[in-house]
């Protein structure tokens, strides 16, 4: 093929990818817009320097702590609570609410308990596990794994209680033995829910993470935060709060690209 | 009593005996010294802890001021966000504009703004109110956008054929296709709400379920912690049931609720 032939295709790619550009500034635009008033309020005077850090003192901050390491060190700090909490509750809150949907003993044991913790909100159990487990790790991973279990159990009862009973009759007339059943029918068909399930449980382990780490902490995000605040170093606070929520939401935007990857295979609504 | 019943009846009184049972391995388990009355004090200390404090009354302020900033914070953010949440769908420059902030703004840890909040309007009840508004809003928001761009569009296309305004098209036809996608926003938003109100309380004080716990736990008085989860447990069972047997009763007309 001529190398003629190649360049209108590279011309419309061109194009095609230009578009795509505008189209992505047009759809942020308003973000941008919003973050001209903010600056342009602080810039007037209108609100003071103190309240309403500008866009430029923030970033300053951001790159100070980043180079200080402080940001680093406490986002692990944080981030790694959250995730074994997290994690711990996916496995048992799975396991837990796969087990309800197809034992009824189960079901009768732990449905009492679900439906008396599931509408609590839990951070109220913040003073608990201070008496309990101290200031330390174990009292916010505990409180992240309670938090996050309890949206997993019901989405994975939900999901596989939902389970077409055709389809399971059908494999078991087969000769599928009750763990077959379970990994190739019951697992695969509840898993939207589950992993619906699983999206709200990050966002609970994010809230849970940080408001635990505002009342008790020694390190972490939410402590960073209060010790910038308290100290009135007020950029910088603004950097870490901004750094958490860039974090949140990243990590929602990934999980929801990894459900859509995960569940190609069924049909868009 | 047919066979049915017997067995949800059946299924009911085993679960009370789970509970039941459960209670009072709690309650041994703390006489006998098993575990550290301090860990797990014996439900019966928390109980009598509850009544006490419902003679005294100080039960009914704390729960008061807590539902009072929630459901004030909740409302203000539904009158905030149903009307925007509709008008994203129905105008293009709305959308253009907010649809981006949402999107951004929706998976973020908003508890993580409290400081800003506290800055901003002191530690009093306006502040922790403008928190709550702000953490139920992106559910409401988002929920009634989705809901009100994806009825139907057969009914708008008759109504207006048949010569609907614009208001009577709201009113009639969009309102209550979309009132069920509403109302699990709402749904969504309100234990979002309960935590937040907590949140609050516990790191501005001003009492509330939220400041009298963190004070509890602060004098490590265990009893007073476990008075307070019970507390707020039940309003938060009393807070949910309340907007399901709203929806129940807006929704009589829908298909979720026939046949059960």
């Amino acid at each position: 093929m001529a190398a003629g032939d190649m360049r209108p295709v590279a011309a419309v790619d061109g194009r095609g990818s230009l578009l795509a550009v505008v189209a992505l500034c047009v759809r942020y635009l308003p973000v941008l817009i919003m973050l001209a008033v903010w600056e342009l309020v602080g810039r007037s005077g209108l609100v003071s320097q103190q309240m309403l850090p500008g866009i430029g003192a923030i970033a300053a901050a951001f790159l100070d702590l980043l180079q200080s390491g402080e940001l680093v060190v406490n986002a692990w700090r944080s981030l790694s609570r959250a995730a074994t909490g997290l994690g711990l509750a996916v496995l048992v809150g799975m396991t837990v609410g796969l087990l309800m949907a197809t034992r009824p003993l189960v079901r009768t044991l732990i449905n009492p308990l679900v439906r008396i913790l599931y509408p609590m909100p839990k951070s109220a159990l913040i003073p608990l596990v201070m008496i309990w487990f101290g200031l330390g790790d174990v009292s916010k991973i505990f409180l992240i794994f309670l938090g996050c279990l309890l949206p997993v159990i019901v989405s994975a009862y939900n999901g596989a209680r939902g389970v077409n009973p055709f389809i399971v009759w059908s494999a078991t007339s087969l000769g599928a033995s009750k763990e077959q059943v379970l990994r190739e029918i019951i697992l695969p068909a509840a898993l939207p829910d589950i992993l619906a399930g699983c999206r709200t449980a990050l966002a609970f382990s994010f809230i849970l993470m940080v408001s635990s780490e505002f009342v008790i902490a020694k390190d972490g995000l939410g402590f960073l935060i209060g010790s910038l605040g308290d100290g009135g170093n007020y950029p910088a606070m603004f950097a870490v709060i901004l750094t958490v929520a860039g974090t949140g939401f990243v990590a929602d935007r990934l999980f929801g690209s990894f459900v859509s990857h995960r569940l190609r295979w069924k049909e868009q609504a | 009593m047919s066979p049915l019943s017997l067995i949800r009846h059946r299924d009911r009184l085993l679960q009370a005996l789970v509970l039941v049972g459960l209670v009072s391995v709690w309650e041994l388990s703390s006489r006998a010294g098993w575990v550290h009355p301090f860990l797990l004090p014996p439900p019966s200390d928390v109980l009598a802890r509850l009544f006490a404090d419902m003679q005294s009354g100080v039960v009914f302020v704390d729960l008061g001021l807590t539902l009072y900033r929630a459901v004030t914070g909740f409302v203000i953010a539904a009158v905030l966000a149903v009307p925007l949440g509709i008008m994203m769908a129905r105008r293009r420059g709305v959308q253009w504009f907010f649809d981006p902030l949402i999107s951004i703004g929706f998976p973020m840890p908003k508890i993580a703004f409290v400081p800003i909040f506290i800055l901003w309007f002191d530690i009093y009840d306006t502040s922790k109110v403008i928190m709550i508004t702000f953490s139920c809003f992106f559910p409401i928001v988002t929920a009634t956008y989705s809901g009100t761009s994806h009825i139907d569009k057969w009914p708008l296309w008759s109504a207006r054929s048949l010569g609907a305004s614009e208001s009577q098209l709201l009113r009639e036809i969009i309102l209550p296709l979309a009132s069920p996608a509403i109302l699990t926003g709402l749904q969504i938003a309100l234990p979002v709400g309960m935590i937040t109100t907590i949140v609050t309380e516990m790191l501005m004080g001003g009492s509330g379920v939220g400041g009298a716990m963190i004070a509890a736990g602060r004098f490590a008085d265990s009893v007073g912690v476990f008075a307070g989860i019970i507390e707020i447990a039940i309003l938060g069972m009393v807070v949910i049931r309340a907007l399901d047997w709203l929806r129940a009763r807006l929704l009589v007309w829908h298909p979720e609720n026939r046949a059960h």
